[in-house]
């Protein structure tokens, strides 16, 4: 056998594959801001919910701490960096994102996923209120500017006039003193076109989002979770557009010649509730495909499919994320979900870093899993401090999930 | 045809051998867990009692914490499972199950075909588990087993408030200086594990018959708080820390008749 033939073949992706596309999206992201800081530029550290088209239409160059947090977390330097942040005093109380960030911002290296240093922060308290003094202190620290929108919680279902005009005034505000710090002007028009780009960037992700609910499903849930970086960072992008609407065609497909990238049987079909576990990711993920158990619904699935027409319609949506809304729209989006895709089971990622989301959990999962009379449990990790979960607790747990459903199905 | 069930635990590991499915032949049970020599020795012990070889049982399935690497086992399956099945079989009537293991409690709720319906478990905290009375009989200098009957000369449970294994620890130390007497001590631990149990019960629709599995229920003083705070009656069996692995031997009788 000839030397060659011998060789484990080397994995080459296919470069019109939407799963490279948008790996090269987030690349390309942290290189431009890289790039964009040697060139003396500004450059700004922006919460995952803060309106990406503001700084698009400025052509002012963010990253992402939470996905960054995320990706250092999910490459396995999640602890180490949490440490750092203790040793300064941080509670490990507080969210592990948060930890790693301030921590980052205190190193300034991580070859897990390295990116540039703050000349400014973007906070937006539709997430939770854990970032406010979680930026408010890195740009302490450093001395830098933050620019705050604070999109109050919503405890009704709709957001009301007054409430747009309230957060209307803050994004006015905003972009004035973004074009004081990096010297750009605002151009009405090139806003018009990046929020048509991000409108069609959203439209694109629920139709790939939306193939869970074939049975089965053409796609295993946890890509969604690899993917939904761009549409935090790059919704605003002509690239994503395609990139997602390149995903929605190879789901089409799939479904045509039943195929799937969920490469196992699939005899379970799950609502996975939570962030998830990125420094356990394999084996959270393993464990359930090991079971034929895909994750069809989730709430990402919606949550950053955000479609508008006018700045007013924009502004609705930022008020309307997951994490700002009360208990019930929360539960009906979910209810919505698990029917749409006829998720079988719930499974609750009892998430020790965020206590916003983790908090309300317990009764909002009782409440979906009634609702779609499917039968619920929960495990305890984190997005990022690796310490707080334990694989055998989490096995058991989805075992258990799939035999309660086997023996509703009563084939036990 | 005789079949096995093994339920490796974090500190324990109990074997039982059926025949035909139906009838008990041996049983064992051995204070040692997983990642010790417990499982052999269970395994050895029940097939000395049972007279038999290991070649001589067609099917085994093993359950429990350590139930993942025991290479013996045709197949493997949840403790939630095997608990309710062997309860089940024993005790038909009964539709809510608290079982307390070393590390974990949980709560099963089985439905009117005698099946797992709904469980809940203890979050990754191991208070409230059989742990934490092995730590206060350590604390108290007594045995585990003593637990029970110290309880029972209670006149005045003292208050157990902290859910930490460890502040607890200090909590039982400065009521026993403060002048408390070690039989209120002790009930007011018993009592602390059933309330912490009890709230993830009531997560669930308690149905009667409420029974108690698992190492912990051998504990006469926690079995009364828990009877106390459920509002009540509990329903045990001495043989209570085998349900796990009787149920794995029912289930593997049924997997090899299927496989046959
Ligand atoms: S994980 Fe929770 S606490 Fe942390 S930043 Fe996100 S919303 Fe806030």
């Amino acid at each position: 056998m000839s030397e060659e033939v011998k060789k484990k073949k080397k994995y080459v992706p296919n470069p019109n594959s939407a799963k490279y596309k948008l790996g090269k999206i987030v690349e390309k992201h942290y290189k431009e801001a890289i790039e964009a800081k040697a060139n003396g530029e500004k450059i700004g550290w922006c919460a995952s919910n803060f309106p990406e088209e503001i700084c698009q239409t400025l052509g002012i160059k963010v990253v992402y701490p939470e996905n960054q947090a995320a990706a250092i977390a999910a490459r396995g330097a999640g602890e180490k960096l949490c440490n750092i942040a203790e040793a300064d005093g941080y509670s490990n109380d507080i969210c592990a994102y948060a930890r790693i960030s301030l921590a980052y911002a205190k190193i300034e290296s991580a070859p897990e996923q390295d990116m540039p240093q703050p000349d400014f922060m973007l906070c937006c308290n539709n997430i939770c209120n854990v970032m406010i003094k979680w930026y408010e202190n890195i740009a302490k620290e450093k001395n830098i500017p933050l620019i705050m929108i604070d999109i109050p919680f919503n405890p009704d279902k709709e957001v009301s006039k007054e409430q747009i005009a309230y957060v209307k005034g803050q994004f006015l505000e905003a972009i004035k003193q973004l074009e004081e710090i990096s010297g750009k002007k605002w151009n009405e028009n090139k806003f018009k076109e990046i929020m048509k780009i991000s409108n069609r960037t959203s439209k694109a992700w629920l139709e790939a989002t939306s193939y869970c609910a074939y049975k089965p499903s053409p796609l295993n849930g946890f890509d969604l979770l690899n993917h939904m970086a761009v549409a935090v960072c790059a919704r605003g992008t002509v690239e994503a557009a395609e990139a997602f609407e390149v995903l929605c065609k190879e789901y089409k497909e799939n479904v045509k010649e039943h195929k799937s990238t969920f490469r196992v049987e699939e005899k379970y079909r799950i609502m996975f509730e939570g962030i998830a576990v990125w420094p356990h990711l394999r084996v959270t993920s393993s464990g359930l495909k090991d079971r034929g158990m895909n994750m069809v619904a989730t709430v990402y699935a919606d949550a950053f499919g955000l479609l508008y027409d006018d700045l007013d319609g924009l502004i609705r949506c930022y008020c309307g994320v997951p994490n700002s809304v009360c208990l019930e729209s929360a539960r009906d989006t979910r209810i919505d979900v698990a029917k749409r895709t006829h998720a079988e089971g719930l499974l609750v990622h009892t998430n020790r870093s965020c206590k916003l989301w983790s908090g309300f959990m317990p009764e909002m999962s009782r409440q979906v899993a009634k609702a779609c009379d499917i039968p619920l449990t929960s495990f305890d990790g984190d997005q990022a401090d690796p310490r707080n979960f334990s694989e055998a607790q989490y096995e058991t747990r989805v075992e258990g999930l799939a035999e309660v459903i086997d023996s509703r199905k009563g084939d036990c | 045809m005789y079949t096995l069930g093994i339920d490796i635990g974090s500190t324990t590991s109990k074997c039982v051998i059926l025949k035909d499915g139906a009838k008990e032949v041996a049983k064992s049970l051995i204070v040692a867990g997983t990642g010790t020599d417990g499982p052999n020795r269970a395994l050895n012990e029940v097939l000395k009692k049972a007279n038999l070889k290991l070649e001589d049982v067609s099917y085994i399935v093993s359950t429990g914490y350590g139930r993942k690497g025991y290479r013996l086992a045709n197949t493997e399956i949840s403790e939630l499972s095997c608990h309710a099945k062997g309860v089940m079989h024993l005790f038909p009537k009964v539709r809510t199950i608290i079982d307390i293991g070393g590390q974990d409690a949980k709560v099963l709720s089985i439905n009117e075909r005698g099946r797992l319906a709904e469980f809940v478990m203890n979050d990754k905290c191991a208070a409230g588990t059989g742990r934490f009375l092995d730590v206060m009989a350590n604390v108290l200098k007594l045995d585990i087993s003593d637990l029970e009957k110290e309880a029972r000369k209670a006149t005045n449970p003292v208050q157990i408030s902290s859910t930490c294994t460890v502040f607890a620890e200090s909590e039982v130390i400065s009521q026993l200086s403060n002048g408390s007497s070690r039989e209120n001590v002790v009930a007011g631990i018993c009592k602390s594990v059933a309330n912490r149990v009890a709230t993830l019960a009531k997560r669930l629709d308690i149905k009667d018959e409420v029974f108690m599995s698992g190492g912990v229920a051998k504990n006469e003083g926690v079995r009364n708080a828990m009877e106390e705070v459920l509002n009540t009656k509990i329903v045990y069996s001495k043989d209570s820390q085998l349900m796990g692995a009787l149920g794995a031997a029912l289930f593997a009788y049924e997997k090899s008749i299927k496989e046959e």
